[in-house]
């Protein structure tokens, strides 16, 4: 789509796009462009000797098994993120969609938490599942269950997954509510009048027309529970106990600024990179495509 | 609703209260700890109503800070303020100019300079992190409000939304300015920047709470306490392992005052906030 109607200079759109361009390329190109290029090179930490290894930092991650679990780990975080948050969402937003009485009040009660950073949500359920002080975790004692997230990798596991799942039910909920309201009333009467309950009209009509939004929320999801939940984890567990909580967001940070192996960390970050253009393409690709049965 | 069925009815307000509960339950005990003294905070379980140290506890944060960090609650929710208002407000002023150019001038590598624009949304500062800080250090950046809000003003999102609503703009009115002699500039002014006043409102909450929430930027960019935002702050406030030397009332209270500026936000301006969380994924 294209203006008829268009101004004419020569210099006044290059001053217009100047200031974002010039961020752009500071901030974005040149340090993205440094990651690649030192992705490349070995450097001692001392910054004394640098030496051109092509692909050796990428060899030696690929044959490093704590970045192997490092994968691992963020795959089964992002995979229960994801799916929790989206189940969770999907309920609430199915039963909002239903209550006609208090629905505004219902939707401010349940968006509010995305404005929380996800810093203070982990530090507010660390506090809650913290061994010694932490209310549900003096529950979950009188239930005679074990739990110390700073001992056993699972629970640290568990309590980074709720803590980032808490944040993020808001936002699929917004979503999941304006796909349901955009299905038309019309099929799900001609279904009640067919003679299907609520919970058939639902699994027949309802989450198959459902199903671009679930798969954006999907994408997006995965990308949060890569990106965005880096504060989660560095204020919840630290990466601990050992690496079992040490996603790769984390590690690249860790390696980079504690470990100080700039090239292992830039590799690192291209992997990342990669990542990210990959789910970027697929979401840009499959939402125009809508995915619908 | 297409049939009555009280019973469901019921179900679904029970439902719905219940996920309520769950997601102000962690609030909730935080704003109630808030009101504790330390010991009361540490005898486990904790009370779950409130106390009487509300007060007291809310005066000594904001004027003296907690734990390790001196730095008083006051001044880092300054900068929390500052740094989300000059990201917020520079998002919205560089990408309404950048869009406005690329969409009513045709000039050479034009589509080029979108795509490169465009490109950004593929790399979050999480995948550059060491090069970019490189990048704000060798600029002598480090520890001023220049460094904490710059890097993070580029957005892809903001530039493709208004370059999308300026496509909508009818042709008739910048004939119609043409005509009357205005320039490109003055068309900018006087009607293009009017009418996109709903589009900006709609950012503006986003990132806003975007900025006041940024926790990896600023981590690695400030090093004095002045510097610190509010999202820092706190988590310098938790003493590494120890429970008993963190003191817990003090950080809750933190957290309150963390939590309840973008909370405001969402709530008062619900409406914008909506349409800019839908805007901004399109």
């Amino acid at each position: 789509m294209e203006k008829r109607v268009v101004f004419r200079s020569w210099w006044l759109p290059y001053v217009l796009v100047a200031p974002q361009l010039a961020i752009t390329i500071v901030f974005f190109f040149w340090p993205a462009g440094q990651a690649v290029w030192q992705s490349l090179l070995a450097q001692d930490p001392f910054g004394i000797s640098v030496e051109f290894v092509g692909l050796e930092n990428f060899a030696n991650l690929v044959a490093d098994e704590h970045y192997l679990a490092s994968f691992q780990v963020t795959a089964v975080f992002s995979l229960l993120v994801a799916g929790v948050g989206m189940s969770v969402s999907l309920l609430l937003a199915v039963f909002a969609d239903r209550a006609i009485r208090g629905a505004g009040l219902y939707k401010t009660l349940i968006i509010w938490p995305y404005a929380v950073a996800p810093v203070v949500a982990a530090i507010l359920w660390l506090f809650l599942f913290n061994p010694t002080l932490g209310v549900v975790a003096h529950w979950m004692r009188a239930l005679g269950m074990t739990w110390d997230p700073l001992l056993d990798s699972g629970d640290a596991l568990a309590l980074i997954v709720i803590a980032a799942t808490w944040k993020q039910v808001s936002y699929n909920f917004l979503f999941f509510l304006a796909g349901l309201q955009s299905i038309p009333k019309s099929l799900i009467e001609a279904a009640a009048i067919d003679g299907a309950g609520p919970g058939r009209r639902f699994w027949t009509i309802v989450f198959p027309l459902l199903s671009p939004t679930t798969f954006f929320l999907l994408v997006v999801n995965i990308i949060h529970a890569f990106f965005d939940t880096f504060a989660i984890v560095d204020a919840a567990t630290g990466g601990g106990p050992g690496q079992a909580t040490e996603i790769l967001v984390y590690k690249v940070y860790k390696d980079g600024f504690k470990a100080l192996d700039l090239g292992g960390s830039a590799a690192q970050s291209v992997i990342l990179m990669a990542i990210v253009i990959a789910l970027t393409v697929v979401q840009f690709r499959y939402i125009e495509r809508k995915v619908q049965y | 609703m297409i049939e009555n069925r009280p019973g469901l009815t019921l179900v679904t307000h029970a439902v719905l209260w219940g996920g309520v509960a769950v997601l102000a339950f962690p609030v909730w005990v935080t704003f109630v700890a808030s009101t504790l003294t330390a010991e009361q905070v540490l005898a486990a379980p904790m009370p779950l109503l409130p106390g009487g140290r509300f007060f007291e506890n809310y005066v000594e944060v904001l004027l003296h800070g907690a734990g390790n960090s001196e730095a008083p609650a006051w001044r880092m929710m300054v900068n929390s303020f500052v740094t989300a208002m000059v990201i917020a407000i520079g998002k919205i002023a560089i990408s309404l100019l950048s869009a406005f150019a690329i969409v009513y001038f045709k000039f050479p590598f034009r589509m080029f300079f979108f795509w490169m624009i465009f490109v950004t949304l593929m790399l979050p500062v999480e995948v550059r992190i060491l090069p970019t800080y490189k990048v704000v250090s060798d600029l002598a950046l480090l520890d001023s409000y220049t460094g904490l809000t710059l890097p993070l003003i580029a957005s892809a999102t903001a530039t493709f939304l208004f370059r999308q609503f300026f496509l909508t703009i009818p042709d008739e009115l910048a004939e119609a300015a043409r005509v009357d002699g205005a320039g490109p500039m003055r068309f900018f002014w006087d009607v293009v920047v009017p009418m996109s006043r709903t589009s900006v409102a709609a950012l503006f909450v986003i990132q806003f709470i975007y900025g006041w929430n940024q926790y990896l930027w600023p981590l690695l960019v400030t090093t004095q306490e002045s510097y610190y935002t509010v999202a820092i702050g706190i988590k310098r406030m938790i003493a590494g392992g120890g429970d008993a030397a963190t003191e817990w009332h003090l950080v809750m209270a933190t957290a309150m005052l963390a939590m309840v500026p973008p909370a405001l936000v969402v709530i008062l301006m619900q409406k914008w906030f909506v349409k800019g969380l839908v805007d901004t994924e399109k």
